[in-house]
């Protein structure tokens, strides 16, 4: 029989070396920090990276990529010409150059993304911090009034706005009309955040020490939970450049004097026999674009949050 | 269960309300003259004009005109369509097409999506997984409308394999190229969540117990760990109804199924406001019904749901 006495660690289980080895002076590691040594790491994120930061330079610098006006100078000479020297996508029905319409509208797309989720932002941050912070009937309000908005599929709602705003297509009111009902997604997914932060005992440490309640909410709740709301605006991104070319080919979207991808598409399609090229170019720059920020939100989703990781 | 059912109905009242009224809200209550707004730059004859402020009883205080219209749905009157067609009449000829576009499309992204979903999760990290993988991400980032051509293009004009539009009847063979293409995005969603439920509930105590119980995995797999990883895929489904409803819209409308997203792509197309209007709020009133329906049978399915407040 064995006697039953005391068990003890042998000493080379926890060397006391290691523990000496703790460095106190260096700086202790956060959320942030993890994350950007996780994404470091994965090809994926160089790849979406890289290519994120292209389509922002074309956007930004066009006249760097093609020196081609894309509206003026089309003749109907060339009308869906092939490649030539110049012109390597070759020419659109109206004789235009299909590769600086397309090096020209990614601003387009862009500036409708950013703008969409700058409003899905505001909104949502709003909408999902109250709710969730405040809870009891103000939770109760604000749920049920996303609820609606979340009930109306966003292309759905906009194309209504849109026909409605038939007269004033541009930028601003293709991004509101498709901002103002995408914005519930982000509004539940912070919610729920806070719902879980603000049972974190330095939370009740605050309460204990008298800080006031909307102090609490900015300075120690919110910092805490954005994290998902930064995954999912990055996605967001992908989605509101996905509707802004649905909308634009469906022809309630930009107005024809506009550059828009989409745009673009709806006026190739009728070629699709003859000419097919002059859709699947655009086609590819919106699906380029739109994949690189999907790409970069898997990466900051499964960076930000310790159990996507393990999925991996 | 009586209590879950009447409260999730209860729940769905005001949105209801709230959905119906937005629509409204957006349509008739902004600055300027609603009716000449749907119809954009068009002018439309005088006897058109008032025939819709007829219809939509613009004379009236903006929330009577509301009521009045919330009266009408209730007693199935849709209004009338831009070509004086009853709304309630069309929908009854293009509903069945639609349906059936669906079933189809459903079938494909649920048996395909939850099959791949299931190999990769059992088979992480190794290459069919890795494949998996980085087509459902490409799959997300085609917007449907591309997917739709490409699709076209290839097995239409250049293999030959199908009709790039859709003969009169819909028969089932012409409409199985549409479905592909509306199955696509959602099938992609489907495989993620599948595979990311299969690895979790990989993991979980009662499957340990039942492999040192000794079971065989044939009779693992399927009943103790694909069973259980698919409650969220069927929540899925509910709320990627509205991505399938517009969807439909465009996939209908490039190979001209002659279904409910077509008409309201068509009106869209032509600037036919009033009409996409009616068609909208079908849609969007279709989407609240599934997804209660929906819950319904979540509720029923897992315990769980019917007992939390």
């Amino acid at each position: 029989m064995r006697s039953a006495g005391h068990f003890v660690a042998p000493l080379e289980e926890t060397p006391i070396a290691a523990i000496d080895d703790v460095k106190v002076a260096e700086k202790p590691s956060n959320l942030w920090i993890d994350a950007w040594r996780d994404a470091r790491r994965r090809p994926i994120f160089w790849i979406s990276g890289g290519l994120i930061l292209l389509v922002l330079v074309v956007a930004l610098f066009p006249w760097i990529f093609t020196q081609t006006p894309p509206n003026d100078q089309c003749f109907l000479s060339n009308s869906n010409g092939g490649p030539d020297s110049g012109h390597p996508l070759g020419y659109t029905k109206l004789g235009c150059d299909v590769y600086s319409r397309i090096i020209n509208g990614t601003s387009t797309s862009l500036s409708v993304g950013l703008l969409v989720i700058v409003l899905t932002t505001v909104l949502g941050v709003f909408f999902g911090a109250f709710a969730g912070f405040y809870g009891g009937w103000v939770d109760a309000t604000l749920s049920r009034l996303g609820d609606i908005f979340f009930s109306i599929p966003y292309i759905l709602a906009a194309v209504v706005i849109m026909s409605v705003l038939s007269q004033y297509r541009s930028i601003w009111t293709i991004s509101l009309a498709i901002g103002l009902f995408a914005w519930p997604s982000t509004a539940r997914v912070l919610r729920a955040e806070i719902l879980r932060v603000k049972q974190a005992d330095y939370i009740t440490a605050s309460e204990a020490l008298g800080v006031s309640k909307l102090k609490i909410l900015f300075r120690h709740v919110l910092p805490n939970s954005i994290a998902p709301v930064i995954a999912i605006t990055t996605i967001s991104l992908a989605g509101a450049i996905v509707a802004e070319a649905t909308l634009s080919f469906l022809g309630v979207g930009l107005g024809s004097d506009v550059m828009s991808w989409g745009n673009d598409i709806n006026r190739a399609q009728s070629d699709l026999r003859t000419n097919p090229m002059t859709l699947i170019y655009p086609s590819a720059a919106l699906s380029i674009t739109v994949f690189s920020f999907i790409l970069l939100g898997e990466v900051v989703r499964d960076a930000l949050d310790p159990k996507a990781r393990a999925l991996r | 269960m009586t209590g879950y059912i009447f409260r999730r109905v209860l729940q769905a009242i005001p949105v209801f309300f709230g959905t119906t009224f937005l629509i409204y809200f957006m349509v008739f209550a902004m600055p300027g003259d609603p009716v000449l707004a749907l119809f954009g730059d068009k002018t439309p004859s005088p006897a058109v004009i008032e025939q819709l402020r007829q219809q939509y009883h613009l004379d009236q205080p903006f929330i009577v005109q509301y009521f009045i219209y919330i009266g009408g749905i209730f007693r199935g009157d849709l209004g009338v369509s831009f070509s004086g067609q009853p709304v309630a009449d069309i929908l009854a000829r293009t509903f069945p097409v639609t349906i059936r576009l669906a079933i189809l499309a459903l079938l494909f992204e649920t048996v395909a999506g939850i099959l791949v979903g299931l190999i990769s999760g059992l088979r992480k990290g190794k290459l069919f997984d890795a494949s998996a993988l980085t087509i459902s991400l490409i799959l997300i980032s085609l917007p449907i409308f591309v997917i739709a051509f490409v699709a076209q293009f290839v097995f239409g004009v250049q293999l030959g394999w199908a009709r790039t539009t859709v003969g009169p009847g819909a028969p089932i063979q012409d409409l199985v190229l549409p479905a592909l293409v509306l199955a696509s995005i959602s099938f992609a969603q489907i495989v993620r969540l599948t595979r990311s439920s299969v690895i979790e509930t990989s993991g979980l105590d009662f499957v340990r117990t039942a492999y040192s119980k000794g079971l065989s995995r044939k009779r693992i797999i399927p009943v103790h760990i694909l069973r259980n990883s698919l409650i969220p895929v069927i929540t899925y489904l509910a709320t990627d109804f509205g991505v399938l409803l517009v969807g439909a819209t465009v996939t209908e409308g490039i190979f001209n199924v002659p279904g409910v997203g077509n008409t309201l792509y068509q009106a869209i197309i032509r600037g036919e406001g009033p009409t996409v209007v009616s068609f909208v709020t079908v849609m969007v009133l279709l989407y609240l019904v599934v997804n209660l329906v929906v819950d319904l049978l979540y509720g029923l399915l897992d315990p769980r749901i019917r007992f939390v407040k």
